[in-house]
């Protein structure tokens, strides 16, 4: 059965593996859609610059440099120093590894217990009904209000979260998954699985889940940037990653309070934020339309 | 229809319920004791047993957690949202005072939303492919990643730092002064709306540029129609379904971005007393207000698929 889909008896991967498969057609897609392009170029600029903080800031971002507070930009200070002295370039770099962090922890752990809860709320009719009014009432509270109120639960620290986005996050994956699997469970390959006696967990995962994966990959993209999103807007209340770590949120907070005397404090964290999510939605976009032509048309 | 609308309701109210199961279930699922929390955390490393019992029972929390639920719940229908730990006042009074900033925020920016969305969308699609077409399209796209925190900050140094045209911070009541409320309100409401006029007018592009290569159109345009109503009576009402569905799912982003709007701004909004309320663990407001945001949500979601019913007569579950 490897590397033919199901139910339908056509090969989908040539000898050459499915990877080389794959990497053509990420090629192909790119070149079709510059877009797309562009943001993974940027994309891979920011998480270099975060992966390489150590290595290309100017200064040690937690450095107090109290002779040097509130400067502007300069050719010492690329982005300027906040209230303490403190490089806001170097932050910015650090900062970055923060959000990205969360971003990428988030899609992944959003991914998983989306792809389990959906699987078995879209398979099971019983539980569906239950699982699904759940998380209609999730969804029913604006995403930030109800990552605050857990906070308040649980307590700030970047582990927390990651935890409170991905609750939060994850009833938009379930959704998702769930109706993938109500228009698959009926199909004749899954049909077929279940008259050979193959066990619903296997029927679920080598048969169902598989065929749910390009919407879902398309959504984790998205939730990768949104939930970057949301760390910031955590931090910059004060109620997400504790002030000591730097994190573009909490430089926007710091920014906030320094704002008519030093407006580039918030300004450059959040405008490599913006640049960050913008690019992350450009490669979704674009995943979107090379995984599923018939959206391609649309915007 | 009717009974489309009696099949909507019902579905409603378990999802209401489930709403208030877990909004009563985070003070309940907090670690520590009720008592602790309610009464501050260092109360309890000076108080006594007797205290801590007593303190227990004034605030209900000695009770099994089915009957402080159903006393809970059931005092949202008779006005009675509990009273907060950090002021003693009711959230009901609280609320109060801070509800027309909230609306008002909302409201204005939903108002700018549609009214610029729309017809950049139906432009968009209209002129498919056209640099207007093109333009509409990367403000879509923009718009929608910029945290609306960052926009209002740029909103702010630019159009009241720089150049002075709106004030800062604060808000005037609609009622002490209508120019100064719509004055204190432009940059909130602007930096709050962006994303969904980006949202908005994507979704709208999108659900016109199929609605315009559909048959009617054609036979519209060939029986000499203007192009005007063209775009409004025949394909902008066959094209906002989905436009709807996007306004009304969009509510619970509003209000969150509305939380960082008022932070932002210094607006005495509903969204500010649920940040200092969380700071200060102040279970009561946060339960209130989350009852009360997610409510207005499930409720207008339940108005919009009824509007959605009279908009296309072929809607039927």
């Amino acid at each position: 059965m490897a590397g033919v889909r199901p139910g339908t008896g056509i090969a989908i991967a040539p000898p050459g593996g499915k990877w080389a498969t794959r990497f053509s057609a990420t090629r192909r897609a790119l070149r079709k859609n510059p877009n797309m392009a562009v943001g993974f170029a940027i994309l891979i600029v920011v998480s270099a610059s975060a992966l390489f903080a150590t290595q290309i800031d100017r200064w040690e971002p937690g450095f107090l440099n109290v002779a040097d507070r509130l400067e502007a930009p300069s050719a010492t200070h690329w982005f300027g120093t906040d209230n303490t002295g403190r490089d806001i370039y170097s932050r910015t770099l650090h900062g970055g590894r923060v959000s990205l962090l969360v971003g990428l922890s988030v899609a992944v752990l959003v991914t998983a217990s989306g792809m389990l809860i959906g699987l078995v709320s879209g398979y099971y009719r019983r539980l569906d009904m239950f699982i699904q009014r759940f998380m209609d009432a999730i969804m029913s509270f604006p995403t930030l209000l109800l990552a605050l109120a857990l906070i308040a639960m649980l307590g700030s620290s970047i582990e927390n979260v990651i935890i409170v986005i991905t609750i939060v996050d994850t009833p938009r994956m379930v959704r998702l998954v769930r109706a993938q699997v109500l228009s698959l469970r009926d199909q004749p390959f899954v049909e077929a699985a279940r008259a050979v006696g193959a066990p619903v967990s296997r029927v679920l995962l080598l048969h169902v889940a598989p065929n749910t994966l390009a919407p879902v990959m398309v959504q984790a993209t998205f939730i990768f940037a949104s939930a970057m999103l949301v760390e910031a807007a955590l931090s910059f209340l004060g109620l997400g990653i504790p002030p000591d770590q730097a994190s573009w949120g909490n430089i926007l907070a710091l920014g906030r309070t320094f704002f008519q005397q030093a407006f580039w404090i918030a300004f450059f964290p959040g405008l490599v934020l913006s640049i960050s999510v913008l690019s992350i939605n450009l490669v979704g976009d674009g995943l979107r339309d090379a995984l599923d032509p018939k959206l391609a048309h649309r915007g | 229809m009717q009974g489309y609308i009696v099949r909507r309701v019902l579905l409603a109210i378990p999802v209401f319920l489930a709403v208030s199961v877990i909004t009563f279930s985070l003070m309940q699922l907090a670690p520590g004791d009720p008592a602790a929390i309610l009464l501050g955390g260092d109360f309890i490393e000076f108080a006594t047993e007797e205290d801590i019992r007593q303190a227990r029972e004034a605030l209900g929390v000695d009770r099994p957690a089915v009957v402080q639920y159903l006393d809970w719940f059931t005092g949202f229908f008779r006005g009675d949202l509990g009273t907060s730990l950090f002021t003693g006042k009711p959230v009901s009074e609280l609320v109060g005072h801070r509800i027309e900033t909230t609306v008002s925020v909302v409201l204005f920016s939903l108002f700018i939303a549609i009214a610029l969305g729309i017809p950049l969308g139906v432009l968009a699609a209209w002129k498919a492919n056209s640099w207007l077409d093109r333009g509409v399209m990367v403000f879509a796209v923009v718009g929608f990643a910029i945290p609306v925190f960052w926009l209002a900050f740029n909103l702010i140094w630019l159009f009241s730092l720089k150049l002075g045209w709106f004030p800062v911070f604060g808000f005037v009541s609609i009622t002490d002064n209508v120019g100064e409320f719509f004055h204190h309100l432009a940059l909130p409401a602007a930096a709050l709306a962006t994303a969904f006029i980006a949202l908005i007018a994507r979704m709208t592009r999108s659900s016109m540029l199929e609605v315009l290569s559909e048959d009617y159109i054609r036979t519209a345009r060939a029986k000499g129609l203007g192009e005007r109503v063209v775009l409004a009576r025949h394909a902008l009402r066959n094209a906002s379904m989905p436009v709807v569905t996007v306004i009304g799912l969009s509510f619970a982003t509003v209000v969150t971005g509305s939380v960082l709007t008022e932070t932002v701004f210094g607006l005495p909004g509903m969204g500010r007393l649920f940040v200092g309320a969380v700071a200060d663990r102040d279970f009561p407001v946060i339960q209130g207000l989350m009852m009360i945001f997610a409510g207005a949500y499930v409720f207008l979601n339940l108005a919009v698929d009824i509007v959605y019913a009279y908009l296309d007569p072929r809607v039927t579950y």
